[in-house]
């Protein structure tokens, strides 16, 4: 560059000599005049080269930038090699041969009261058959006579065809039951509450959750994309903490808050720790910072409060109050699929929203059917009184009396977690012991099992337990073996 | 704005177009070392010639799908459409503001009036505006099997669809265009209602448990070895929903530092599937084998981005029949894309599996490929089996790690038995293993069908996208208001077809869409026809600008059958 700018340095000096000139002196035509006649005079050579140089400085004035990176460019070959070298990972890391869940219980014929597992029959304790409608009669016989009317699935998603009347009423019905305006049902349980959360939240909006709440609420939080706040498990003190902070943030940028959602995401009774929230002091919270309430109430819809409405009707809250009720139809009910009750102003917006809802196939019209005639019986017969004391009856019994484990969650749950009293260590190991006090009585006819987890991507990893789920269906006799059963496993093997 | 539910407006299937899609890069990529031959340009995927196979030596039969370009005018004149529409939803709102316009919208209790509000106002303003003025033609409630032909109830609306009463009576035998049940397994009677009949008796409707726990019946064990065998892989796993089935299992085979290239017209499932898995992920041109091998290559050769470590695994995610366009995936191409670059194929053949291939067994017996090509064989039960739910085959490892850690396996009810015992059914009489031919006859009928209805509405001179073997047939409507029109001009002549709009597909590529099934007759497929030509001239349809064949001899035959 020196050497390029020393060279055309005489050419420099003249053009400015002569542009300045002729600004400085317009009229004075004898300078052009001269440099004209410098420029004859000049040697031939010299003019080339001033030639050459005044094209080079045009060429660097006008050629791209120099980019750092182009001199890393790879060549083809390079980038072959590259190709050649890369091993991804396999598609799925290899399992152990001994992974608990490889080898399934395998279940032959209905899983309701009597359930067959592995080729033993046992009483049940472990599916979600609160109300016994598994194998109600009157509940088959409903799906029969709509399978023998519409067949088994509907072929395709509720906008295009998919939408059947059995749906339209199953959705007048458990709108009805619930005493809300509006309910939309999901063709599956897990889809519900994960579809209905993003549907409402979305970048940027703030949603407060409990740490305990399950699987599928993490997922929709997960697919919302909003900030997510976990409070301490039925904290109202770290609630309102969270809140505040948020409430001074907002105060902060006004502007921001204006815009900004905000909901608070609770299990009615919570699926991995049998506890109920707090509903009564949630919805004090919710007026007092102006934040809605989703509540998922798959453990208490059927269970709790005097017709099965849930938690709502357990506090006397009103159900207004609480902007979405979501719960799935598979446990009380003894169906497949979910729902949300609400406000329709709530609502209805998850018919274009909510992904489960639009892009997936409706739910076959005969469990929908069998939804209906289960929802009949319940509202026949609010039997939920004698189920409650069925449920603290276990509770009472199973408290305080087996050694080495103790009863989790509140007595009226009718799904209970029994955790060791001493942790041996290792999660691993926990679950072999607590596996072989299962083992220990399913070989005496009592059905339990594991409460199962993604260990990895369980957000707050609950501790291992045995859940013991309560029914209508088990007689007093049939509740004292199965205590006594795990009594025995216990001091046996806990020992 | 915020993710809007106009995103799910005029709700559809595949409801993804990205416009951040490559950009036909000035510098071309290399030449001479990729796979598969490629011109020097990409090719735009709404070409004008019929896309001929970029590398035809990779297929065994002529792949011909056809794209026809939206003539100008009608592009325009679509815009023109939207811009009308636009202010007068401006000018509605408007007048709604001041009530001088009756609000017929749900609004938030007096209680809650000072809470930050739910909705977005501009959010549901297509939905106000536009889609509340059509929605009638979706929805539409069904009292009957979804057959060749279905019952509707009769709805009326007072007020401009903003509410439906329903008169009482019922619409009888329309003739069903809009489900999916390409087989014809859609069926109250026969072999496979009553085997779900007994399956109900024995083992209840619900199961109130998780695979995991106590949900795994012996009716799922059966269902899964059938699939398994069905499908040519070592092992499968069944599930209970369909789109749980890709948004729960995705997230299980990848995480952190792995890529998922994703076709952009991925069903919605697919999309959050991905999106749950916290995986990079980037999109390619629809079925444009060139645009995946650059990003294959590109992501090789770079690695993660910032971090430029390699990638862990990279999963290409593609579909059968694409539900939108009617395409069918190029999978000659792009398992040997896969092969050389080392990535995991997920091929998810929710409208493919039962509707192609001799045998019924999806694109890859459409191509006549080998099973074991495709790392992830996912399909649903919703479609030509009549049933429910979804399955994932592939090799034992990849299953048994599902068993092991899919979200579905763990946390979601199993299926439930009679729907369960209906895929068993209907798969077998599909593989010819209930000793008859019915499977073979009504995969011969639908391929008939197929080729039957596409080639008259293309004579018709209508645009019709798509592969010609597949038996989802999109017809271009372009202008949104003529969704309304098409629809309610067929239901008049007791036909019910699906209409689809943006946010489904581009916003000037409004369209209907038609599903041909096995159990279509000729006859009926006729009288459709009949309509969609009488219809087509009314609304002014016939866009097609391609040459049509001549009235030739047997074509004029045809055109008598047409009439009777």
């Amino acid at each position: 560059y020196t050497i390029i700018i020393y060279l055309s340095y005489p050419i420099y000096l003249s053009i400015m000599r002569g542009v300045l000139s002729s600004i400085m002196a317009s009229g004075q035509q004898w300078v052009l005049v001269e440099m004209v006649q410098a420029f004859y005079e000049a040697p031939a050579y010299h003019l080339i080269l001033e030639g050459i140089l005044i094209l080079w400085i045009i060429r660097l004035l006008f050629s791209k930038t120099y980019k750092l990176h182009e001199t890393y460019k790879l060549t083809e070959n390079e980038k072959e090699d590259l190709i050649e070298e890369w091993q991804p990972e396999p598609l799925v890391p290899t399992l152990s041969k001994d992974h608990p869940s490889l080898s399934y219980d395998i279940v032959t014929g209905s899983p309701s009261h009597k359930i067959i597992i592995n080729g033993k029959e046992c009483i049940n304790f472990a599916s979600f058959n609160f109300l016994g409608l598994l194998d109600n009669e009157r509940v088959k016989q409903k799906a029969l006579s709509s399978l023998k009317k519409y067949g088994v699935g509907t072929c395709g998603p509720r906008g295009f065809y998919g939408t059947f009347d059995v749906h339209l009423e199953l959705e007048s019905r458990l709108a009805n039951f619930m005493q809300t305006e509006e309910a939309i049902i999901y063709s599956y349980g897990f889809a519900t509450i994960a579809s209905a959360i993003p549907a409402y939240s979305k970048r940027g909006d703030i949603i407060f959750v409990d740490e305990a709440a399950c699987f599928s609420i993490q997922k929709g939080l997960q697919a919302s994309r909003s900030f997510i706040k976990y409070f301490k498990h039925n904290d109202m003190k770290d609630l309102e903490r969270l809140l505040k902070e948020q409430d001074l943030e907002d105060q902060k940028n006004p502007r921001k808050a204006r815009v900004t959602r905000k909901f608070i995401v609770v299990e009615g009774l919570f699926i991995n720790t049998a506890d109920i929230c707090p509903l009564p002091e949630l919805v004090k919270l919710k007026y007092k910072y102006k934040v809605r309430i989703f509540l998922e109430e798959s453990m208490s819809f059927g269970v709790l409060g005097e017709h099965g409405r849930g938690v709502t009707e357990h506090f006397g809250v009103n159900i207004d109050d609480i902007d979405l009720i979501s719960a799935n139809m598979e446990n009380a009910v003894a169906t497949v699929g979910g729902f949300c009750c609400g406000r329709s102003f709530v609502i209805d917006h998850q018919r274009l929203s909510g992904q489960g809802y639009c892009f997936s196939a409706s739910l076959p019209p005969m469990l929908a059917a069998a939804a209906i005639e289960a929802l009949n019986i319940m509202e026949e017969d609010p039997g939920n009184r004698s189920f409650f004391n069925d449920c603290l009856n276990v509770a009472l019994c199973l408290c305080d009396r087996i050694p080495g484990l103790r009863l989790e969650g509140e007595p009226f749950a009718p799904a209970l977690h029994l955790q060791l009293e001493k942790s041996s260590g290792s999660r691993e190991a926990d679950m072999k012991l607590l596996r072989s006090i299962i083992d220990y009585c399913l070989n005496r006819n009592v059905a339990l099992t594991l409460a199962r987890y993604l260990e990895k991507e369980e957000r707050f990893l609950p501790t291992p337990s045995i859940r013991v789920v309560v029914t209508v269906q088990q007689t007093e006799e049939e509740i004292q073996k199965a205590v006594s059963c795990i009594v025995e496993a216990a001091s046996v093997l806990l020992q | 704005m915020t993710e809007s539910s106009v995103n799910k407006l005029l709700n559809g299937d595949s409801c993804r177009r990205t416009s951040n899609g490559l950009k036909t890069s000035k510098n071309g990529f290399v030449k001479n070392h990729c796979l598969l031959q490629q011109p020097h340009k990409y090719r735009r995927p709404r070409d004008k010639n019929p896309n001929v196979p970029h590398n035809p030596s990779l297929y065994k039969k002529p792949f011909v799908e056809s794209f026809e370009e939206t003539p100008l005018m009608v592009a325009v004149l679509t815009y023109m459409g939207y811009g009308i529409l636009t202010i007068f939803g401006y000018l509605r709102d408007f007048l709604r503001q001041w009530n001088i316009e009756k609000r017929h919208i749900a609004r938030e209790r007096d209680e809650q009036k000072d809470f930050v509000p739910l909705y977005q106002d501009f959010e549901n303003f297509y939905n106000r505006n536009l889609y509340i003025r059509i929605r009638d033609n979706w929805n539409r409630p069904v009292c009957s099997v979804p057959g060749p032909k279905m019952d509707l109830i009769e709805r009326s609306t007072p007020n401009y669809n903003w509410t439906f009463e329903y008169t009482g009576r019922v619409l009888k035998d329309v003739l069903n265009l809009g489900s999916y049940n390409y087989l014809g397994f859609a069926e109250n009677k026969g072999p496979c209602a009553d085997a779900a009949i007994e399956a109900t008796q024995a083992y209840g409707v619900g199961v109130g448990s998780t695979r995991c726990e106590m949900g795994n019946l012996d009716i799922h064990e059966e269902l899964e070895q059938l699939v398994a065998r069905f499908l040519g892989v070592e092992s499968s796993m069944a599930f209970g929903m369909g789109f749980a089935t890709n948004s729960m299992n995705i997230p299980a085979l990848t995480g952190k530092g792995c890529l998922i290239l994703s076709d952009e017209l991925n069903h919605a499932s697919l999309v959050l599937g991905a999106r749950l898995s916290s995986s990079t992920i980037r999109v390619f041109k629809h079925n444009n084998m060139q645009s995946l091998e650059k990003l294959l290559r590109d992501a090789i050769v770079h690695g993660q981005p910032r971090t430029h470590r390699p990638w862990k695994k990279i999963l290409i995610v593609v579909e059968g029949i694409y539900s939108m366009e009617g395409s069918i995936v190029r999978l000659p191409e792009i398992i040997a894309l896969k092969k050389h670059y080392k990535a995991y194929l997920y091929l998810d053949e929710a409208h493919s599996i039962g509707a192609l291939g001799p045998n019924g067994k999806g694109v890859v017996d459409y191509f006549g490929l080998d099973p074991k090509d495709v790392d992830i064989m996912m399909g649903t039960f919703t479609k030509s089996f009549g049933a429910a739910g979804g399955y994932i085959g592939g090799k034992k490892e990849l299953i048994d790690y599902l068993r092991c850690h899919s979200h579905s396996a763990v946390y979601a009810t199993s299926m439930s038995p009679p729907v369960a015992q209906q895929i068993i059914t209907s798969m077998k009489i599909i593989m010819g293993e209930d000793g008859t031919t019915l499977g073979a006859d009504r995969l011969r009928q639908l391929h008939e069908n197929t080729t039957y209805f596409r080639r008259k509405l293309h004579d018709m001179g209508l645009i019709i996208y798509g592969n010609e073997d597949s038996p989802v047939i999109p017809m271009m409507l372009y202008m949104p208001a003529k969704i309304g029109a098409f629809g309610r001009q067929m239901l008049k002549k007791n036909i019910g077809i699906v209409g689809v709009g943006f946010p489904a597909t581009p916003i000037i590529e409004s369209r209907a869409r038609f599903c041909v099934s096995a159990a279509h007759t000729r006859e009926m497929l006729n009288t459709a026809l009949d309509a969609i030509n009488e219809v087509g001239d009314l609304l002014q349809l016939k866009y097609s600008r391609r040459e049509r064949p001549l009235p030739s001899l047997g074509w004029m035959s045809d055109e008598s059958l047409l009439k009777d």
